[in-house]
This record gives structure tokens, sequence and C-alpha cells, in this order.
């Protein structure tokens, strides 16, 4: 060693912690400013997750005031919970059959709409541009209790605005909210008209990500306009659908404010309005059977593994 | 822009475009009917709503709901309270998710995969599975009824954190590097090279949250009981119940609760939009 280096060791010595972190701080750094995500993943999603699954095999008997030290007092059910779920429980079943068909109805209206704006939206000269995305956003921006409440108005059956615009061609006012075979139709306008022009956006971005060249390129070779969609325009927005559809469905299973709101914190005539995450809710802090409640999340959330992954699939079989 | 459709600009083309712009504008009130409904119906009389003909304009125009609202109602309590939680949620969440965000663009470390995996899994993640035991938390840690249980749990998301990845991998390794040559601190980098920097991607960071915060439902209703303590939409949701207040003056409160978010997007409409359609397009 060079006298030097000794000389600039000995300096560096009184302070070891400073001239550790000056050296290494770039390895450290990362950890730290991971630190809140990993500690709130932590509290309040790894314990969370594990603790449900341990509830979804127990009985919630009561609880045990906070003052006490919190908890609940449970009794251990074995696989009764999951049992009763899938093979008794009616409720469930419906919940799950109303998700599927409003998922069903929105996504299957909804694309080829939200494509159609976008395509118009995509289109030169078209005016008006600025004022349509703003007004397509805005109810996916509004608060779902704010739509909610309008629309109590507009499927008003004798005042409402909708049966008004139906009774200029002659349709007969609707009970949209009372008779349950209208409820889910009803639902599905809502939806419509929130998710929209939301998703609309989505595909005039993906639009905007078609290379232009690549278009004029099979016009040149004498590619219609219409081939020129179907074989070019349509396989990039093919994430774009995969997008629309997930979310589509994961929100149908999640709706929970809209129904909660139109049918007075309640399931809609002959529960023509419960969804799986409203069931969940009512089981949980209604009637406070919270382990049946778990088990109904743990349910759920397969179901949506499942289905999520078997769209990516057929998705990634649909090849360009 | 200017590139012509083919068959160029003749008859066909002016009534097709002419169609097109007659389709996008009633898309365009086809959205914006349910707003002015909900403004009109604040100011008109009860009566009035539930009579015929159906209108959309008030035959008389009437204040009695505002009065009414911020008589009789805690409206103007839940106002301060959202505009509180989603103001620190905002704040806090953003700072933490830039900070991830940079971690994942500018770093190397050794479990960095696994991190931006659990990342991804969290966002597809559905609030079925921990709404319950969260809310068994939430009583033993004592914060029913307090804005901790609003605010905390959700502080970093996600979503947040893969945005702000996106946008700090565009800032410029050589600038970092030259203020390292210059004894900065990795700290000092973040706040002084970083941050401002990626000030626009904040920006939409900053609304995405707040307004995020601002319309949720679900949660806060589990965890909030008392009337003073609510925040915007659930004092809204229940209006009908303690108050025995009017549709119109429920009307009031969406209207004045929805006027702050449609004036930041009206603001910031661009860089919104940009942000939230990021991640689809790629995959």
């Amino acid at each position: 060693m060079t006298a030097s280096a000794m000389t600039a060791k000995r300096d560096m010595e009184p302070r070891t912690v400073s001239s550790w972190w000056s050296r290494n701080q770039r390895k450290v750094i990362p950890y730290i400013y991971l630190s809140p995500f990993l500690i709130a993943f932590l509290i309040f999603t790894v314990y969370p997750a594990g603790a449900s699954f341990f509830l979804s095999f127990q009985r919630v008997r009561g609880f045990i005031s906070v003052e006490e030290g919190g908890g609940v007092v449970l009794e251990h059910q074995g696989l009764k919970n999951y049992e009763r779920l899938l093979t008794k429980d009616k409720r469930f079943r419906t919940a799950i059959i109303n998700g599927t068909e409003f998922a069903a109805g929105t996504v299957l209206i909804q694309m080829p709409l939200a494509l159609g704006v976008a395509l118009l939206m995509n289109a030169p000269h078209v005016r008006f541009k600025t004022l349509a995305r703003l007004a397509f956003f805005a109810p996916y921006i509004t608060s779902a209790i704010v739509v909610a409440w309008i629309f109590t108005l507009i499927f008003e059956e004798r005042y409402g605005l909708l049966n008004a615009l139906l009774g200029f061609v002659g349709i007969e006012p609707i009970a949209w909210l009372t008779n349950k075979d209208f409820v889910m139709p009803a639902l599905i306008i809502l939806g419509l008209w929130t998710w929209v022009g939301y998703n609309s956006l989505f595909f005039l971005a993906g639009l905007q990500n078609v290379p232009d060249d690549l278009k004029e390129a099979a016009r040149i070779d004498g590619a219609g306009t219409l081939r020129v969609f179907w074989h070019i325009t349509i396989p990039f927005l093919r994430p774009v659908f995969v997008f629309v559809i997930i979310t589509g469905l994961i929100g149908s299973f999640s709706l929970f404010s809209q129904p909660y709101l139109l049918f007075d914190s309640g399931s809609g005539p002959q529960d023509s309005a419960l969804f799986p995450l409203m069931y969940l809710f009512f089981m949980g802090f209604e009637n406070f059977r919270m382990g049946y409640a778990s088990a109904m999340g743990f349910v759920l959330t397969v179901i949506i593994l499942m289905v999520t992954g078997l769209q990516l699939l057929l998705f990634r079989l649909w090849k360009v | 822009m200017l590139k012509r459709k083919r068959g160029g600009p003749m008859d066909g083309g002016r009534i097709n475009l002419m169609f097109m712009n007659t389709v996008v504008l009633l898309g365009v009130l086809v959205s914006a009917i349910p707003f002015i409904y909900m403004i009109t119906a604040s100011f008109r009389h009860q009566g009035e709503l539930y009579s015929l003909p159906v209108t959309i304009m008030p035959r008389e125009w009437t204040g009695h709901n505002y009065e009414k609202l911020f008589g009789d109602t805690n409206f103007v309590i839940w106002y301060g309270n959202t505009i509180f939680t989603a103001g620190i949620r905002t704040v806090l969440g953003v700072y933490f998710a830039a900070l991830a965000g940079a971690a994942f663009a500018k770093y190397e470390f050794r479990f960095k995969r696994l991190c931006f995996f659990i990342v991804l899994a969290t966002l597809t993640l559905p609030f079925h599975v921990i709404l319950i035991p969260l809310f068994l938390l939430m009583r033993d840690f004592g914060w029913i009824d307090t804005y901790l249980a609003v605010i905390v749990p959700g502080i970093v998301g996600a979503f947040n954190i893969f945005l702000m990845r996106q946008y700090i991998e565009a800032v410029p390794d050589e600038l970092m590097d030259a203020a390292r040559i210059d004894g900065a601190s990795e700290i000092g980098i973040f706040h002084r090279i970083i941050i401002p920097l990626v000030r626009p991607a904040l920006g939409v960071v900053a609304i995405l949250t707040f307004v995020n915060t601002w319309n949720d439902f679900l949660w806060p209703l589990v965890v909030l009981h008392d009337d003073t303590k609510y925040l915007l939409s659930i004092g809204i949701a229940t209006m009908d119940g303690p108050y025995d207040v009017e549709i119109g003056a429920i009307m009031a409160a969406s209207f004045l609760s929805t006027l702050p978010i449609l004036i930041v997007f009206v603001l910031m409409q661009r860089q919104i939009i940009a942000g939230l359609t990021q991640g689809a397009i790629r995959g």
C-alpha cells in the first residue's frame, strides 16, 4: 500500500458510516425507495389475503371489542363454507349469472360502439373532436353514486326522461327499475353510458398506433378499405380488445355502487340486480357471516383469474 | 392529417363527412344530457320534476334545493372531509409511487424482477379477496371512523408505480451520472433531477389518485359510520335517509361534488387520457 493511500484510508476511518453510505447508496437506495410499497403490500394485501384464506374455513361466532384487544371468535368449519357456496347457495348462483349477463351485455354492445366512436374520432376532417373527447370521458370520471342518482330520475316510470323519449316513437312506459325483466337492460344502458366513451379512448390510442405506411403499402398492393381494416387495423388493436374485455368482466363482477343505490341498498326485484361483490358485502357486513363471505371472495377470485387466463390464451392463439 | 381519403373530397365524401359530424354531435348529446338534466333538476321544485310533460329545462327556476342542502345537511362538512382525505392521499401516494417508479426505472438490484412481478400481481388482484380481513384489521388498529382507514391501505397504488416507472425511464442517465460526479447524493438526484423532469407525469398520477379517492364508495362505506365523518360519496348516497331531503337537493349535491373533477379534467384532459391509455395499448 502506498503512503498516499494509507493517509486516504486514515482520513476515512473516523466516519465509516457515511463513507460506507457514499460507496453503497446506489445499491441500497432502491430498497428504500420501494419500502413504502412493500410494507403496505405486506400489511394490507399479503396479510389480508392470508387471513381471508384462513377465515374461509371458519365461522365468525362473535366480535371481541376493540378495548379488549379486538379480533373475532371463530369456529372451525372445515370445507362447509365452500360446500354450501358451491352446491346450495342459489343467491350466489344468481349473482354470478347476473354478473356474467351484465359483462356479456356491456362488452358485446360496448366494443363495437366504442370502436365505432374511435374510428370517427380518428377520421380526418371530422369536427368537434375536443368537445367529443370531453363529453365521452366525463361520465367515467363522475362518481358512480352521482351517476346512479341521475339515472333514478332518468329511469323513472311515469316522469323519467328515457320513457318520455321512447314515448315519441310510440313505446309504452317501461318499469325499468321495478320490473325484474327490465332491470338488467336498465343497468346495461347505464353501463354503456358510463363506459363506451372511456373505452373508445383506448381504441383511439390503439388506432393512432397503427403505422400509416403499413396501411398505405397494403392499399398500393390493391387491398380495399375493409381488408386493410380487418387484416391490419384489427390485429394492431388486439391489446385494446384484451384490455376492454378483461376490465369489463372484472368490473361486472365488482359492480356495487350503481345497483346498491338504484335499488335502495338492496338487490332489486327478485335479486335481479344482485352482483357478486354486492352479495359478498351483504353477507359480510349485514349478516356478519364473514367466514362465508371470505370463502366467496376466494371463489370469485379463482373464477376471475380463470376467465382472464382463458381470454389471454385465446388472444394469444389469435395471431396477427 | 391532411391526407384525403380514397375518392377525394367529392360530393359523396362531403355527405359522408356531414354524416360523421352529425353522429359525433349526437354522441356528445347523449353523453351530456344526463349532466344537463342533473343541473337543471337541482334548480327545480320537486312537484315540477314529477309532473308531465317531461322537460329538460325548468319551467320555474328555484334556489330552494341549495338552501335545503346547505341548511339541513352536513354537505359542507363532507366536502371538507373529502378534500382533506383526497388531498393527503394524493400527495403521499404520488410521492411514494414516484420513489418506487424511480427504483424500477433507474436502479439495478437483486429482487427487481420479483418486486415488479408483485406490482403487476396487485394490479390484477380483485378487491373481493381482501375486503373482509382488511376491515377486521382496521377494526383491530382502531382505525374505524378515522381517515387513516381511507388513506393508508391503498396509499401506494400499483398502477401509479407502473406509470411512474414508464415516465422516469425517459430521464437521461447522463444527467444523473453528471450529478453523481458533482457529488450529489441519490436522494438529491431524485428530488432535484427526476422530480422536476417528470412533473407532468406527477400531475397525471395526482389527478387519477385524487379522482379515485373522491369517487370511492364501497371502502369508505365499510370503514366510516359516523355522519360527520362521511365523505361526499357516502353522504350523497345516504342523503335521502336521515335528512328527508328531496331529489332536487340530491341533484344539487351531485352537481357541486362533480364540478371540481370536471373542471380539472377540462384543463388537463390531454395529459390525463395519455396517462390512462398508456398501459393498455402496449399490452
